[in-house]
């Protein structure tokens, strides 16, 4: 499977054999987790085993909230509560589910931003970034789906805000929603169907999450150098390299039940901490909520919808040029997909050639802005759609974009970069030591790989 | 160190970014005292009398306008909760009357039965009403305080039974009374009054007495599974935290060779 030479399995027994010349799957599931990885991954390579954790969850506690539950305008807020009250465990099922999005969501973002920093996306592995993207993409769109089931007042208005996103479309928005919805308004066939797609779209995830795996098995992992396995001959990869098994399973194991334990602190004693009041009053299409905020996940996203409008210059210039078909919500619309799209575009607009942002002293200074950005706008899009928080979503949309289409490309041009070192197992040595502090000028002071 | 700043700067983000967000969004605006409840921090539980008392002031008070639609009769009865025994559980629900589908009639209420709404215009139904307010969101609106204090729902219940200021005005037919817990107008009256109920175990029935009492009932019905919740999480809690422990020992003895070997050469 991998590119990367190493021993593959061999069946023993008779029995192995028999099995193996007519389906080879324990060949598939030996070399799968047998796979040679670099040596030198650091703790932040651990997201990935959460967020493989965090989908299981969600699948399990789902399908037994999914016994319980009833997609029916007039019912599902008392099921919910029938789930909090009269099944077994059906509170901490809730719970864990409610949680659980919330955990994935900042696994993805940490995952994510490790990819963006050590330049995972670059070539070879840029099929495994955009499916990476893809999953993304769905995970928002079920999230955003599963929040509506509950049936509550943010449930009710954070649809009919998201859906209305599809009526600003100049022309056929109105078709286009009506045909989302099932209806002129969210409704009795909107909570169905959501409730058909929350249930199917977490499959369709599996089988990308299954992809993305091999897609990195294929090229190997990226590692905290961007520096490549050497693949002359076995011996030189295994000087790089150690078996997933049991090295890297171990340590993602601990690092799981590290964050497990967070994580079930969070469910036992404050599990409506990061959700909204508001969700505890059933829905009501007569009554609008002050404040229509979506779960801080979309946050980001939503700040840089809601920065556009009809008085920002951009706005101005492009109603104008459209001949008035592109208006300030159409282009704030198109500026939230737009944000996701050239995040997409990642592999292709990095035009640097050294691959870890640890060698690329100007693209650190960059990223980090990028990260401090992420969170302004998550901050942004909580606060109200006025004054002067609509000026910093501006500005924090401006650079995201910026980073993107201008800081990115041209790094690559004006950036000298420092030198990074010529193998893994010289990187792994150099850590170690200058951990122990036999080496003060070491190449970097990076924590041990794995302890 | 970058991969400290990464790891730190994101996780701080989300400490700090996150809860100060949705504290903001979801905070009520008028003042909010902040009492002492028996439910509070890791380990609180409900003080049983205090919810039979807070049942009482239910029953003799807000059931007139109120309902509890979500909660059932029989589960006055339940463990952690204000544990009526069996018979005076199906006497109280015996007062109640609800509407029989199958006998086209009012009929006395039983066990299985949840709490009627009055149907008084305008009065929500209590049930979730804890969750649904969030009464502080501090220190300096992270929120964090919730893991000892919870969100402040039922002291904004007791604060706004308590924080009428006496002022009224009538407007385009109705009253309207001021509330400082609200922060402006309100059309409920205030209810309650000393000595309007009379507590059997003893305790003055005070305004605060009823306010409290009341808002940790209410608790309840919104919560009931809450000691439960929260015994699971100190079981979930210590077998992770083992569990990470013994994790943390198998992987340092599984690289200690890999380590020792790179050291020497």
């Amino acid at each position: 499977m991998s590119g990367i030479p190493h021993d593959h399995y061999e069946p023993k027994t008779n029995a192995e054999k028999y099995m193996h010349r007519r389906l080879p799957v324990i060949g598939l599931l030996y070399d799968t987790i047998m796979i040679p990885t670099p040596k030198n991954l650091n703790w932040m390579w651990i997201w990935g085993v959460v967020l493989v954790f965090c989908l299981v969850l969600q699948i399990v506690t789902g399908i037994v909230l999914a016994m319980h539950y009833t997609p029916h305008v007039d019912m599902a807020f008392a099921s919910v509560e029938h789930i909090m009250r009269n099944v077994n465990g059906g509170h901490m099922m809730r719970y864990l589910h409610q949680n659980g999005a919330m955990l994935f969501f900042l696994a993805v973002y940490l995952h994510m931003f490790r990819g963006m920093y050590y330049g995972s996306y670059k070539a070879p592995r840029e099929v495994t970034w955009i499916l990476g993207m893809l999953i993304y993409l769905l995970m928002m769109a079920t999230a955003f789906m599963g929040y509506v089931l509950p049936w509550g007042q943010m449930s009710f208005w954070g649809a009919t805000v998201i859906t209305g996103l599809f009526g600003a479309v100049p022309g056929i928005g109105e078709m286009l929603q009506t045909w989302l919805l099932g209806g002129p308004a969210v409704d009795n066939a909107a909570l169905n169907r959501f409730f058909s797609l929350h249930y199917l779209l977490p499959f369709v995830i599996l089988g990308l999450v299954l992809v993305h795996i091999w897609a990195f098995h294929t090229t190997g992992n990226n590692n905290p150098t961007g520096v490549e396995v050497r693949r002359g001959s076995k011996e030189e990869a295994a000087k790089d390299t150690l078996p997933f098994w049991p090295y890297f399973v171990i340590k993602d194991l601990f690092a799981l039940a590290v964050i497990l334990a967070l994580f079930w602190a969070l469910v036992g004693f404050m599990p409506n901490f990061l959700g909204h009041t508001d969700n505890y009053i059933e829905a009501n299409p007569l009554v609008t909520p002050p404040e229509i905020v979506p779960e801080w996940y979309f946050l980001p996203f939503y700040a840089i919808l809601r920065a556009f409008t009809s008085d920002v210059w951009i706005v101005i210039a492009v109603n104008w040029l459209s001949f008035g078909i592109i208006d300030a919500t159409f282009f704030g619309v198109l500026a939230m997909f737009g944000a996701i799209f050239v995040w997409a575009l990642l592999p292709w607009l990095d035009t640097s050639s050294v691959r870890s942002g640890r060698y690329r002293p100007m693209f650190k200074m960059f990223f980090w802005v990028f990260i401090v950005n992420f969170w302004v706008l998550t901050w942004a899009g909580a606060m109200p759609a006025e004054g002067v928080y609509t000026n910093i979503a501006l500005i924090g949309t401006a650079y995201w974009f910026a980073y993107f289409l201008v800081i990115l490309p041209l790094l690559g041009v004006l950036e000298k970069p420092l030198p990074a070192p010529a193998t893994i197992e010289e990187d792994f040595k150099a850590s170690l030591k200058s951990k122990a502090g036999n080496d003060p000028k070491g190449p970097s002071a990076e924590p041990i790989p794995a302890e | 160190m970058k991969l400290k700043n990464l790891a730190v700067a994101a996780l701080s983000a989300v400490v700090l970014a996150l809860p100060a967000t949705m504290a903001e969004a979801s905070k009520v605006k008028g003042e909010v005292t902040n009492f002492d409840f028996s439910f509070q921090g890791l380990t609180g539980t409900y003080d049983r009398n205090q919810l039979q008392r807070g049942l009482q002031v239910y029953h003799e008070v807000c059931a007139s306008c109120h309902g509890l639609q979500y909660v059932a009769f029989r589960t006055l009865s339940d463990r952690n909760g204000p544990e009526l025994p069996e018979d005076q559980m199906r006497a109280f629900a015996d007062m109640y009357e609800v509407w029989d589908d199958e006998l086209r009639d009012w009929r006395p209420a039983t066990g299985p039965d949840h709490f009627p709404d009055p149907g008084f215009e305008g009065a929500p139904d209590l049930s979730l009403m804890t969750k649904a307010r969030a009464g502080f969101s501090g220190p300096y609106g992270l929120g964090i305080n919730q893991l000892m204090k919870g969100i402040g729902g039922p002291e904004y219940i007791a604060s706004f039974l308590l924080g009428y200021t006496g002022e009224e005005d009538f407007q385009a037919g109705s009253m309207f009374y001021e509330n400082k817990a609200y922060g402006g107008w309100v059309s409920m009256a205030p209810v309650l009054f000393d000595d309007m109920v009379f507590y059997e175990d003893g305790t003055p029935a005070t305004e605060e007495q009823m306010a409290l009492d009341v808002a940790a009932f209410l608790t309840w019905t919104a919560e009931p599974k809450m000691v439960e919740r929260k015994r699971a999480g100190f079981v979930g809690v210590i077998f992770l935290s083992v569990l990470a422990v013994l994790l943390y020992l198998t992987n340092k003895q599984l690289w200690a060779p890999i380590k020792k070997a790179a050291k020497k050469d």
